[in-house]
């Protein structure tokens, strides 16, 4: 928790500036759907989460609607991008900010960031607003960044939900 | 205007205003789900005394309660004074239901304990008149089912010959017992019964579903290539269905001498650290759930791994509920399979769900064209898996129940 201390640099090899340029060029990847290149961010052994259970802490241990290893990952980019998928082709456009930063815990080569994600879709007559709290799991590789573990806790992630034909 | 049910569905086909005309959703709600026995829990869903779940029968929010003698009770979520609900957890564990309001307060059973203020009403108030209103309750297999209707046939009755299919879809427990493990839900744009008949419906599977096929490893996709197993459809009474898509996965209790199948194969090694070789092949047999979906008349599945139940909301828009199974105080790796598993296929953002949920929107859609036009049923070789019949059961149902 040092980020709290206002003014005062936290004593990490990963600056939340950096972080947050790595999270944004994230999303963008996503919206414009360039998901090959999405699943070169991630790490061997990084999960992809979204829970159903709001203060779930064990995804493993829960139903999630998503709990993606790297094998899963793959498979589903490549059912997003199959042509197969009448919920994918066409999926519903998106538009997604991501703000509210806040670097909870740094050090050894890894950083935990906090932040809020607004996405907008569209589809046919409808637009819609899927609004979460992304916690991501950040390590040093190379000279850049990867990503070992994003889990989003959509507001709604226990209510009722509808078919989502892209990537959180 | 009354409505003339009787000529909206024939044997091959039922009319487009099934699923638009908003007087017909009116009608069902009174006339089915008013009616007759609408699933609301799993016995595991409310495991002990005072645990309770929120619920609906058909429009009306109800909540599950296990009373303290181990009973269980179906109560509309609605105060007795001025309407408020009395429940807005989606479960857990009380001895009480408040409503927030003017603070009325109801027992698991449903009985009015306190009134506040109580002096400003008349001397003849009696708390006895004002109970949370009670449906009758009964159970099989640990499915509980409720309905408005005093004098219908039992649930056992109503079930019928849905009943030991029932019983071997319970085999999935692979001697532990069935227990609820999480549940996805999401809502489509259309009506409840376009669900209703894609429970029964091989037909669309390799169509819709190619993207899902396609991540699977080869042994597993040949498994679902349900068109080509020798499956078949078989009218169950009542409007329940069977459909049997996998014919060697109807008793997950035979064949457990059969080869391990190749992506099971690493849980059956780890099981077989703490569990003896004949209890590994029992859960491995089962953790993939079995080879049919039931359909029972109105609103639940026993659909091959998991339960699926839908809430009809408007006559254009429906509740889908994926309720995940998992072996009770089974092996921990086993459980968490049978998770992976069920996220594989199901929910929001599995790999066959939204798929079904826009194939779905886009019958609502297109059912806006062509008032005059009828929905088709008329695909039906016997012991053909794609065959119409469950649909067609289900909608003899519909019109029993509609215009009796």
């Amino acid at each position: 928790m040092n980020a709290l201390v206002t003014g005062v640099a936290p004593q990490s090899d990963i600056a939340l500036q950096a972080a947050i340029e790595f999270i944004w060029t994230e999303a963008d990847l996503l919206d414009s759907q360039d998901y090959t290149a999405w699943l070169s961010l991630w790490t061997e052994r990084g999960h992809y989460v979204i829970p159903i259970e709001h203060d779930a802490v064990d995804h493993a241990a829960h139903l999630n609607i998503v709990y993606d290893d790297r094998a899963m990952r793959a498979a589903r980019v490549t059912r997003l991008k199959s042509g197969l998928s009448m919920s994918a082709s066409p999926s519903a456009r998106t538009v997604r900010t991501v703000s509210r930063f806040r670097l909870m815990k740094s050090g050894d080569g890894a950083a935990t960031i906090r932040c809020a994600q607004h996405l907008v879709e569209y589809k046919y007559d409808r637009t819609r607003t899927l609004a979460a709290d992304v916690t991501y799991r950040l390590v040093r590789a190379g000279d850049g960044l990867a990503l070992d573990e994003k889990v989003v806790r959509l507001v709604n992630s226990d209510e009722a939900l509808f078919g989502i034909g892209y990537l959180l | 205007m009354t409505v003339d049910y009787e000529h909206l569905v024939r044997d091959d086909r039922v009319h487009t205003s099934l699923y638009v005309d908003p007087a017909i959703f009116d009608a069902e709600m009174t006339k089915i789900f008013a009616n007759t026995w609408v699933w609301v829990a799993h016995a595991s869903e409310i495991p002990g005394p005072g645990s309770f779940k929120m619920s609906h029968v058909g429009l009306q929010p109800v909540i599950v309660t296990r009373g303290n003698d181990g009973q269980v009770h179906v109560l509309l979520n609605r105060c007795r004074h001025r309407a408020g609900s009395v429940c807005e957890e989606r479960r857990g564990k009380t001895s009480v239901f408040v409503c927030r309001y003017h603070g009325w307060s109801y027992d698991l059973t449903g009985k009015l304990r306190g009134v506040p203020h109580s002096s400003g009403y008349d001397a003849d108030f009696d708390k006895s008149d004002y109970p949370l209103v009670a449906l009758r309750v009964e159970q099989y297999a640990g499915l509980i089912f409720a309905t408005f209707r005093d004098d219908i046939q039992p649930l056992d009755e109503y079930l019928g010959r849905a009943k030991p299919w029932i019983d071997l879809f319970m085999k999935q427990g692979a001697g532990f017992g069935v227990k609820v493990a999480g549940t996805q839900r999401f809502r489509f744009r259309g009506n409840w019964k376009i669900q209703l008949e894609n429970t029964t419906d091989a037909y669309h599977f390799p169509i819709v579903h190619r993207s899902f096929l396609t991540s699977l490893d080869d042994e597993t996709e040949d498994q679902f290539d349900i068109l080509k197993q020798g499956g078949w459809v078989e009218e169950l009474g009542n409007g329940h269905s069977v459909m049997v898509m996998m014919p060697n996965l109807v008793d997950l209790e035979a064949n457990l001498d059969a080869p391990i199948p190749e992506r099971f194969a690493a849980l059956a090694e780890e099981l077989a650290k703490e569990h003896p070789p004949d209890t590994v092949r029992r859960i491995v047999r089962a953790v993939g759930g079995t080879g049919f979906n039931i359909n029972l008349f109105p609103n639940v599945a026993c659909s091959m791994a998991f339960f699926r139940v839908l809430r009809p909301v408007a006559v254009d828009e429906t509740e889908i509920s994926h309720i995940a199974i998992a072996m009770d105080r089974g092996p921990e790796a086993a459980n968490r399979a049978r998770l992976r598993l069920h996220e594989h296929f199901q929910g929001p953002m599995g790999f066959g769900t939204p798929d079904d949920a826009e194939g779905w929107e886009r019958v609502q859609r297109g059912a806006a064209a062509g008032s005059d036009l009828w929905i088709m049923l008329n695909r039906g070789k016997p012991r053909d898996v794609s065959a119409e019949t469950g649909m067609r059961a289900a909608y003899q149902m519909w019109k029993r129940m509609m215009a009796p």
